[in-house]
């Protein structure tokens, strides 16, 4: 496969839509949670939506993503259907998921999102799997983990690491280390204070990046992800980056300072993005049309959604095992 | 011609990694053997690629499985001791147990953990363990108990052709145990108990290793006149409940036969199964067999002092009959 083509200013234009269709549609999360639309906890990704784009943006369908409980950025940015995504979070029979599955369990197969995993760290070994698969058929795709710092304080993450540089998988690592783990911060929770460092001892090459400037997170990811097509085994990408959002919705953030807070919403990806696009000469008028067109866009999309059917609870057993049989005759 | 328990589990894997090139195993040793040999000399017949060993990673390597079982293959991972199986739980109970649900039926999980469990020889409190109980408590895995060699090749093809997670559960007391393979027989329906003595005065409901100490207690009673069936599940979830009531509307009277802790074991579940469903067919109260409320001892004298078995079965049978 070739190396990544340099984009051009209709790719970045692109790309900024679907910064901000993610930004409107957790926005969309938000204030339906806090309506009590939404059942569960939905964990947003408000701030950290460049490296999902970023990442994203150079990978197939093909491909495989596993993501963590905070996944809509990721599963958007792969290109599942706004209306199925936010159907599935509603919980309605018309979701991806056929209502079984929700905000941290979202999996949309036909476009290679096997899924998120709500247990922090329990994506990394299934992800090294899908590349082990992919290995073992002899197939061109790769397999992309997205995990919070948080996870790196799971076992399973040194497992994992361990396993597949010893089996040359094709997996990417990324980290999105938004120095909180839920509530903690990354002070509290480790004496490593860069989760790169931890790839050195594997012997897996590692890289930290400004996770919350798109063309480095774009830059760099395409080059591991040509790298990994070439065969050349697994890579952290560790992307610094905010979280705008408490751990989940309804997070009062009241450990964190109000200073931090702001200092955070300084940090937008996306204004980011359009300093950068204004300087080469883009004009402020044509990105907001972009950015209204994105919100447009999310908002039908929200709205036919919200219209979608209830599941029928009369299906409540399905999908249990392959046969209805296999579950015997539960008492 | 009669071969190990061992020798069995080895020719179906072979079998089935000639069958289906989606068929991989993994596992700590695998590649040299297994710690119990079950895996010799299929690395060097199929490869190292489809006889892979792995580091001392449990999460990771059933984590692996899964994902790669997601992905078409249909891995056969070894766990080498049931009490390991621990240190696998998250991905076991939360991920491979749950993916076709969550995901509203998208994706499958079609993976045998093959793993070995059960006391001997004085393995202690940490390889010895019964553990199937846990197992049959999470929707989505499928659990299987083989009582023979002759069952476990059969049993063992039928898992790897399923669509679901299974844990396959090897009973180390039964692995040096020889039988004979009727050759071309049909594959066993996975959920199909089977009567492994027919009798009509009382039933013995066993699986795993209990069966043969089921089979020995019903050769004893015998003698006093006694005729009891003993029932092997082969499997514990699906249970099959049909083949349960089929024999207790027989006999009336039943016992339940583990070696796990007794205490919210198996036998607590068919009993209230029975209890609900087959209460006007009892002639007595159901009892179980099952082992005391401790963990496995060292020594061989203080093993034998816990472990239920022949004698135990014998004696709670004797008790239906006053």
């Amino acid at each position: 496969m070739n190396e990544p083509a340099t984009p051009t200013l209709s790719d970045w234009k692109r790309m900024y839509r679907s910064l901000w269709r993610i930004r409107i549609f957790e926005g969309q999360v938000q204030r339906l949670a806090a309506a009590g639309e939404v059942p569960g906890f939905p964990h947003l990704s408000t701030g950290q939506e460049a490296v999902a784009v970023g990442v994203c943006a150079h990978l197939t369908r093909e491909d495989t993503l596993f993501t963590s409980h905070r996944g809509h950025g990721h599963t958007l940015a792969k290109g599942s259907d706004p209306e199925a995504t936010f159907a599935e979070i509603l919980g309605r029979g018309s979701g991806l998921c056929r209502g079984r599955g929700g905000s941290m369990h979202l999996v949309d197969v036909a476009n290679g999102v096997l899924g998120a995993t709500g247990v922090v760290g329990g994506n990394l070994a299934l992800a090294a799997g899908a590349a082990w698969a992919a290995q073992a058929k002899g197939e061109a795709s790769i397999s992309v983990v997205f995990f919070g710092d948080g996870a790196t304080g799971a076992g399973v993450f040194h497992e994992t690491v361990n396993l597949a540089v010893l089996w040359k998988l094709p997996v990417l690592f990324v980290c999105e280390n938004n120095g909180y783990a839920e509530f903690t911060s990354r002070e509290e929770h480790s004496n490593v204070k860069l989760v790169s460092a931890f790839a050195a001892p594997y012997g897996m090459p590692a890289k930290t990046i400004d996770g919350n400037d798109l063309l480095a997170v774009h830059a760099e990811a395409g080059d591991v992800i040509a790298g990994l097509r070439r065969g050349s085994g697994p890579f952290l990408l560790e992307c610094m980056t905010h979280r705008m959002a408490g751990h989940f919705v309804g997070d009062a953030q009241h450990y964190r300072s109000k200073e931090e807070l702001a200092a955070v919403r300084q940090k937008c990806p996306i204004e980011r993005l359009k300093r950068h696009l204004i300087e080469r000469g883009v004009q402020e008028r044509d990105l907001d049309a972009i950015g209204e067109e994105a919100k447009q866009e999310v908002m039908q999309a929200v709205a036919r959604a919200r219209a979608g059917p209830a599941p029928d609870g009369a299906t409540v057993l399905e999908y249990v095992y392959s046969a209805p049989s296999l579950a015997g005759t539960p008492g | 011609m009669s071969n190990t328990f061992i020798e069995i589990l080895r020719r179906a894997l072979d079998e089935e990694l000639a069958r289906d090139p989606a068929v991989y195993l993994l596992g700590e040793d695998v590649a040299a053997g297994g710690a119990f040999g079950v895996t010799s000399g299929l690395a060097q017949k199929h490869g190292t690629q489809r006889v892979r060993n792995t580091p001392i990673s449990e999460a990771a390597i059933t984590g692996v499985a899964t994902g790669a079982a997601l992905c078409g293959l249909r891995p056969v991972l070894e766990i080498m001791f049931i009490d390991f199986a621990t240190l696998a739980l998250d991905c076991l109970v939360n991920q491979s147990a749950k993916y076709r649900y969550m995901s509203g039926g998208q994706l499958a999980v079609p993976m045998v953990v093959r793993t070995q469990a059960g006391a001997a020889g004085g393995a202690a409190a940490q390889h010895s363990q019964s553990l199937e109980a846990w197992f049959t408590h999470v929707p989505g895995l499928v659990v299987v108990t083989p009582s023979s060699p002759a069952e476990a090749y059969g049993l063992l093809k039928s898992a790897i052709r399923l669509g679901d997670p299974v844990l396959f559960i090897e009973h180390k007391r039964l692995y040096a145990m020889k039988e004979g393979l009727r050759e071309n027989a049909e594959l066993p329906q996975i959920g199909k108990a089977r009567v492994a003595r027919p009798g009509t005065d009382v039933t013995v409901i066993a699986y795993s290793a209990m069966v043969r100490n089921a089979l020995e207690a019903a050769d004893e009673l015998s003698l006093s006149g006694i005729s009891a069936e003993v029932i092997d599940l082969r499997t514990l979830v699906p249970l099959d409940m049909a083949a349960v009531a089929g024999s207790v509307s027989k006999t009336h009277r039943v016992v339940i036969a583990h070696e796990a802790v007794q205490s919210g074991g198996v036998g607590a579940e068919i009993a209230a199964r029975i209890g609900s469903e087959l209460f006007d067919e009892l002639d007595a109260p159901v009892t179980r067999v099952g082992c005391p409320f401790s963990p496995i001892p060292f020594a061989p004298e203080l093993e034998r002092a816990l472990l239920p078995g022949t004698p135990h079965i014998v004696r709670a049978v004797r008790e239906l009959f006053g």
